[in-house]
């Protein structure tokens, strides 16, 4: 049975909620709020003031080229990067939940990659992937010209969405991973007397069965692949070549503080937080129903 | 129909023995039982059989065929998990089906045998239910008909009645007979309960620490258990045994107090035995009967139909089951007798049975 903390007046819950309402609004609803409000006026790049706008910074953002362009960057990066760093994480549980060879090791050197800071990670990507020093200088010995982040937008897009998914493989594995280890042995022993085969018992028995993991990663992969790009982006392109990886979170980001249009970038993060909401909406009202949750 | 035949079988994890060197025979359409206290090996063994654990050493053999490097689908065996083991996401027509479905069975006749066989497991009310919303019961059975669907060679019970609650079992039990009777196909089931275990079998196979300790009858094994330990384990309330002394003479019990003259025991005088007596062969009779043993009464456990009384004999705990409207309370004493014939032994050193002693008119007690 659940156990519940009751409080005899419901000012003392409150009380205990404060710290954390707190927070909330200091960190979240308050510059939400400023946002929403920036977004409407004309903001000074050197203070003293500001003019009602009304929707005028929206009708701007949306009638420019650059922007659809970052949007579609944008959603080319999350589509990409979730399915590649879910992918992964997929196969590596399922092998390790086989209990393969080494998997003790996998499961707690796999994590690692997530504790690392974005920047830090886009750093060493960068060195890696570098066309005249890092691996990618091999191919570029046969077939010159093949890989350069720097002149080609797609080698540029491949970069980020490398050391994203790297960094989300982690954390989706140890996801992955509990969740594979909560399927009882037995269910998968019954399959194989069935006559199922490993990989057909992986589609039949655990894939169904994991799919509310999934669901969440999925949720969370995507959320985070708008958001938790930035240092990567920053640091491995800068938004470059030719904006090809001017992602909207960063594209927020230059323009308000190297393009010092605050009010652009402000309607800028309202309409990210849009996506983001309607893709979250979308997900649990079309994707949740094909979850079985045991 | 198949036999199934296991030759030298050993199992050993990364240190440890669990299986030693087991060799049995199974015919074909045999009902055959594997009982053992947990941790004996039976399950593994099963396991083997079934393919789920790699076999160490030794062979298994299905219908002459070397099954060890086989996988399980290819054996022909079906097996009745502890647990169930049923697939959560699928209904119940769709658990009974999915072997069909895994082998090609085209969807028209995958649906009649379903069919057949929910009506032969009267489940064909809950064929559109998922195990969550089944009974225990309910749910065994669905995991009974999962493996009767493909008319496996082999069928494999895994302790399929231990989560059920004891009326259920009851019944589970006397289904599982049934069906065997009508399937004919050969069964393995392994279990911890000997009640289920002597019921069930055609022939009973009782293992302990990897090995096993006697292959019978459920009669067999009763009668003449072959070691101490099965003695002890195959009956209940447990067999009493009673560790004694070669003499010259005979055989002296409980210190010296009893002797039973044994002719010609071969053993030399002084080495160690133990002579079991079943509590169903004790007779509880008045104190101060002669040629009967005395005996403090500790605890009396009544079963409706008769009861086990639990005495003290010299310090030993000894019990006897009484249907006689004998009622013993508890500190008294009384009087405790029994036929020698009725009388087991066994080595005290291995634990083997001796047939060598053959107890004659015991010296008049005390």
């Amino acid at each position: 049975m659940e156990k519940r903390v009751t409080f005899s007046r419901w000012t003392i819950g409150i009380l205990f909620a404060v710290p954390q309402l707190l927070l909330i609004f200091t960190f979240f609803y308050w510059p939400a709020g400023q946002a929403v409000y920036w977004s409407l006026t004309l903001q000074q790049p050197w203070g003293g003031g500001n003019i009602w706008v009304g929707l005028d910074n929206f009708r701007s953002i949306l009638s420019n080229a650059d922007y659809w362009n970052s949007i579609s960057a944008s959603l080319i990066f999350a589509g990409i990067s979730t399915g590649l760093a879910m992918f992964i994480a997929l196969v590596l549980a399922a092998l390790t939940d086989r209990q393969l060879a080494g998997s003790r090791l996998y499961r707690v050197v796999l994590i690692w990659p997530y504790g690392i800071a974005a920047p830090a990670l886009a750093l060493a990507f960068r060195f890696i992937l570098a066309p005249e020093a890092g691996f990618m200088a091999v191919v570029n010995q046969v077939w010159p010209g093949f890989w350069d982040p720097g002149l080609d937008g797609a080698d540029a897009m491949a970069s980020i969405i490398v050391a994203f998914s790297w960094k989300y493989v982690g954390y989706n594995f140890i996801f992955f991973l509990a969740a594979f280890q909560a399927i009882p042995r037995s269910l998968i022993e019954a399959a194989a007397m069935d006559g199922s085969g490993v990989i057909r018992r992986f589609w039949d028995i655990q894939f169904p069965l994991i799919t509310p993991t999934i669901f969440f990663l999925l949720v969370i992969n995507i959320t985070e692949s708008f958001q938790d790009s930035f240092g990567i982006v920053d640091i491995m392109t800068s938004g470059g070549p030719a904006n090809a990886t001017n992602l909207m979170v960063y594209k927020i980001y230059s323009d308000g503080f190297k393009g010092l249009d605050y009010s652009g970038a402000a309607a800028q993060s309202i309409i990210l937080m849009m996506l983001i909401i309607v893709l979250t909406i979308f997900q649990f009202r079309f994707i949740e129903r094909r979850v079985h949750y045991r | 129909m198949a036999s199934i035949t296991i030759r030298d079988v050993t199992k050993s994890y990364a240190k440890m023995q669990v299986v030693h060197g087991v060799s049995l025979d199974f015919a074909s359409g045999e009902f055959v039982v594997i009982l053992g206290p947990s941790g004996c090996g039976k399950s593994t063994l099963l396991r083997m059989i079934a393919g789920l654990e790699d076999i160490s050493g030794g062979t298994i053999a299905i219908d002459g065929t070397v099954v060890n490097k086989l996988e399980p689908r290819e054996r022909g065996c079906a097996m009745v998990f502890q647990n169930y083991a049923l697939y959560p996401h699928m209904s119940v027509s769709q658990n009974i089906g999915y072997s069909l479905k895994v082998s090609g069975v085209p969807a028209a006749e995958r649906t009649q045998r379903i069919q057949a066989v929910a009506r032969t497991l009267e489940l064909e009310h809950l064929l559109d239910r998922k195990p969550m919303a089944l009974s225990g019961g309910q749910r065994q059975r669905v995991a009974m008909g999962r493996a009767m669907i493909r008319e496996p060679k082999v069928f494999l019970f895994d302790e399929p009645l231990s989560n059920l609650d004891a009326k259920l079992r009851v019944q589970m039990r006397s289904e599982i007979r049934k069906l065997h009777r009508r399937l004919a196909a050969t069964s393995v089931f392994v279990t911890h309960d000997q009640v289920e275990a002597m019921t069930l079998a055609d022939r009973l196979v009782v293992m302990n620490g990897g090995r096993v300790e006697q292959v019978g009858t459920p009669a067999e094994v009763y009668s003449r258990p072959a070691s101490r330990f099965v003695a002890t384990f195959v009956g209940a309330p447990a067999m009493n045994i009673l560790e004694g002394t070669v003499t010259l003479d005979g055989l002296s019990l409980l210190g010296d107090s009893r002797k039973l003259n044994v002719s010609r025991t071969g053993l030399p005088v002084g080495s160690k035995v133990a002579a079991g007596i079943r509590p169903e062969s004790v007779r509880l009779v008045a104190a101060g009967t002669p040629g009967a043993l005395e005996a403090t009464v500790d605890l009396v456990e009544e079963l409706g139909a008769g009861r086990v009384v639990y005495v003290d004999l010299d310090g030993a705990p000894f019990s006897v089951v009484t249907s006689e409207t004998v009622h013993p309370v508890p500190g008294s004493t009384v009087g405790l007798q029994f036929s020698e014939a009725d009388l087991h032994f066994f080595s005290s050193e291995t634990g083997s049975r001796l047939d060598v002693f053959k107890a004659s008119v015991p010296e008049p007690a005390l």
